[in-house]
């Protein structure tokens, strides 16, 4: 960190998302690491709590809208927004505009957040053109590709570009990588039978890769992935791929025991 | 028929559990996804032609008084005649007069969904004229008395067994020694009573996949075969099609050919695709005497101009069905109408009330896997997350999840308390999980956790842990 660029840094606000901050901190911290190590200044604005997007799929669009607008109020001054979630990173960048429909003022800054938001893997490899160096991870693993980050915000190769990049990693597709989980935010409480069905296949298909990892770039498809491995008993590794990318995926799994320290 | 779509729930859960059921669909996931992918990858123009035919039946709907009037005048030029019929009942009332003007005692029928939606074939029976459905899969639920359970694939949710089983109920000259075994028996025990309908029928009445403004044509997509013989047999023909099939010329027809067989089966066009214009001309050598086409508005005109607009250039392919997560768990009839699936889910509280179907919009993770594959691009997520929007506007949602919402959007909306409770709360559920990493049991949790572990939360919040550490870089907030 000795090397002072010429320009400003790109100043990027952390949007880390709920999950991530109220159940696995370590995400958050291997975000601001990757782009921290990008050249980066990362700001976590405290103003943030949750993307609105409960509120929004269930047709709750006042609530909505008084979270966007607090959202946008906290992270408009920023260079980026970047999210580590497909799911959020699609909330701010399609849906908050057009919660404004009757506020042009509002509206206005609600396409110009949208604008510089990214999903995490996205940012890395399409706007910061990074690539992974000197990180490791000893194992195969394999990559789902949440909803949201797939068909809203076109993250596919990114996350699969820099996992190359990981020493030691192979990376093993599974037949349905594409295929929802299940989670479906509020509706994996709705619907748990039918969510069930569904992530039941999801781990049916993630085991038929021998795959010792599950990663993927978005917590509630993985919390719900790993919920249902562990109640199957089975032993695959669940992790946020900012964790293998950073080189943080030396603690806990997702659910998993904390492991005793010496 | 009888909806039962405001018992999804019950109807789901029952599905989940019938492993027959299972198996069936467990066939359909492996059949027409991965058949449409390589119909699409065969072909470069495929996205291209994907935009025109959104783009055709965008225009259509936007002059549809046009075009069905342009219709209709060459309709009546070719000696056909046009009923415009508001609702079911007026289309039931008209296509049962038409029956008895001429007499007729049986009806053959090519697969019509438009015929499941107005229950034409009750109406029929009630009235003592005899409807006999000539598709295949049609013909199987017909006499099971089922509904649909998909629209392109009727019988879908049927094992060959069951079929056999069926037939050797409801077909009395079935010797018990002929094997039934393989789906080729099936087919042909099925075409020999069929092929004695289809020369006894007095009326034939199809649907149509598109109606041609230019030409006055109904056009007619099977792989059977049925739908000429349906038509061409008996004196009189009669096309029930809803108003928004019409497309403007025979090109925009071709057009919308090329993605519909595609995106349905992956075929790249069906077996049988038939143009009928008028009836029998002089010279011709078959074909009815009389020709009707019954238009059906049934609500959708009240559809244009709003938030479900775009639902009406649906070429009903079933491709949202065949690439659902959720159609694929529970199947078609646990949708409780005709339609089912995303298109359903959308369409059915259109047609038949929002407080009838509540569950229909909400049981989708809104994975956006039906718009990716939609043929015209109907945005599917968008118009579930509509009628979720106005359940919630007219307080349909439940108290529970209204209740649950507010409270986690008062706490979102005020974030120095969300820090404060946030930190209380992941600190007690750290304490409480013993470094196990999760939990099997959480009170309020039971969706959750009745099938899957709790991941525990870390502890501490992202957010203090970082203001914690890094106060220095605290900045912007």
């Amino acid at each position: 960190m000795s090397e002072k660029p010429a320009t400003l840094p790109t100043h990027v606000g952390l949007f880390a998302t709920c999950l991530v901050d109220l159940t696995r901190p370590q995400v958050g911290f291997a975000s601001a690491k990757l782009l921290q190590d990008a050249g980066c200044q990362v700001s976590v604005p405290k103003a943030q709590t949750c993307c609105g997007q409960p509120a929004y799929n269930a047709g709750d669009n006042a609530d909505a809208r008084a979270i966007a607008t607090k959202t946008i109020k906290a992270f408009e001054n920023f260079d980026y927004v970047v999210v580590p979630s497909g799911s959020c990173a699609g909330m701010l960048k399609h849906h908050y505009p057009g919660l404004f429909g009757d506020d042009p003022d509002m509206a206005a800054r609600a396409r110009s957040l949208a604008a510089k938001t990214h999903e995490l893997t996205a940012f890395l490899v399409d706007v910061l053109k990074v690539e992974v160096t000197g990180v490791a991870f000893d194992g195969t693993v394999t990559y789902h590709d949440s909803c949201s980050a797939l068909r809203e915000m076109g993250v596919k190769r990114q996350p699969r570009r820099l996992l190359a990049g990981v020493g030691g990693l192979s990376l093993k597709e599974a037949k349905e990588s594409e295929t929802c989980c299940g989670f479906g935010g509020l509706f994996c409480v709705k619907y748990p039978e039918i969510s069930g069905r569904m992530v039941d296949a999801k781990v049916d298909d993630i085991v038929d890769t021998g795959a010792g990892t599950l990663l993927s770039g978005d917590l509630g498809c993985l919390m719900n992935m790993a919920g249902r491995l562990h109640r199957r008993g089975i032993a695959t590794e669940v992790r946020h791929i900012a964790e293998v990318l950073a080189g943080m995926a030396d603690g806990p799994a997702i659910g998993a025991a904390e492991k005793k320290t010496d | 028929m009888e909806s039962t779509a405001a018992n999804f729930k019950e109807n789901a859960l029952g599905a989940l559990g019938d492993a027959r059921l299972r198996d069936a669909l467990d066939k359909l996931s492996g059949g027409f996804p991965e058949n449409r992918r390589k119909a699409a990858e065969r072909l470069p123009e495929f996205e291209a032609l994907r935009d025109q035919a959104r783009d055709i039946k965008h225009h259509v709907l936007e002059n549809l008084d046009h075009y069905l009037e342009a219709f209709e005048a060459r309709v009546v030029e070719a000696g056909g005649t046009v009923h415009w019929c508001r609702t079911a009942a007026e289309a039931r009332t008209t296509i049962l007069r038409l029956c008895k003007q001429a007499g007729a005692k049986t009806v053959t029928k090519s697969k019509s969904m438009i015929g499941e939606e107005i229950a034409i074939n009750e109406h029929l029976e009630h009235h003592g004229v005899e409807p006999v459905e000539t598709d295949l899969g049609e013909y199987i639920i017909q006499l099971r008395r089922e509904p649909p359970s998909h629209i392109i694939a009727p019988a879908i949710h049927l094992s060959k067994e069951q079929i056999a089983d069926t037939f050797r109920e409801k077909h009395r000259d079935l010797l018990a020694d002929r094997p039934l075994e393989e789906p080729r028996a099936l087919l042909e025990e099925a075409r020999g009573i069929l092929r004695e309908k289809f020369v006894a029928a007095d009326v034939g009445l199809t649907g149509a996949n598109m109606l041609i403004a230019e030409t006055g044509s109904t056009v007619l997509v099977t792989n059977e075969g049925n739908a000429d013989l349906t038509y061409s047999l008996p004196r009189v023909h009669i096309v029930l099609a809803s108003l928004e099939k019409i497309v403007p010329t025979l090109e925009d027809a071709t057009t919308i050919l090329r993605v519909l067989a595609r995106s349905a089966t992956g075929q790249e066009m069906s077996v049988y695709n038939t143009f009928c214009t008028g009836p029998k001309r002089p010279g011709d050598l078959d074909g009815p005497e009389e020709f009707h086409v019954v238009l059906l508005d049934n609500g959708r005109t009240d559809m244009l101009g709003g938030e479900f607009h775009d639902m009406l250039r649906c070429i009903r392919c079933g491709a949202c069905l065949n690439h659902c997560p959720i159609y694929k768990s529970v199947g078609g009839h646990a949708y409780g109408w005709v339609y089912s699936g995303p298109m359903g889910a959308v369409l059915i509280p259109n047609l038949i009330g929002m407080e009838n179907a509540h569950d229909l919009p909400n049981a989708s993770t809104l994975c956006g896997k039906c718009e990716e594959v939609c043929p015209v691009r109907i945005p599917l997520p968008r118009m579930l997350r509509a009628w979720r929007k106005r359940q919630f506007e007219a307080q349909n949602t439940s108290k529970a999840a209204r209740a649950g919402l507010r409270f986690w959007a008062f706490f979102a909306g005020q974030p120095w308390l969300y820090r404060i409770f946030a930190n209380l709360a992941v600190g007690a559920l750290h304490k409480l999980s013993r470094g196990r990493g999760r939990f099997r049991r959480m009170a309020f949790l039971g969706g959750w956790t009745t099938l899957r572990d709790l991941p525990a939360p870390a502890g501490k919040t992202f957010i203090s842990q970082w203001h914690g550490k890094k106060p220095s870089e605290s900045g912007h907030e």
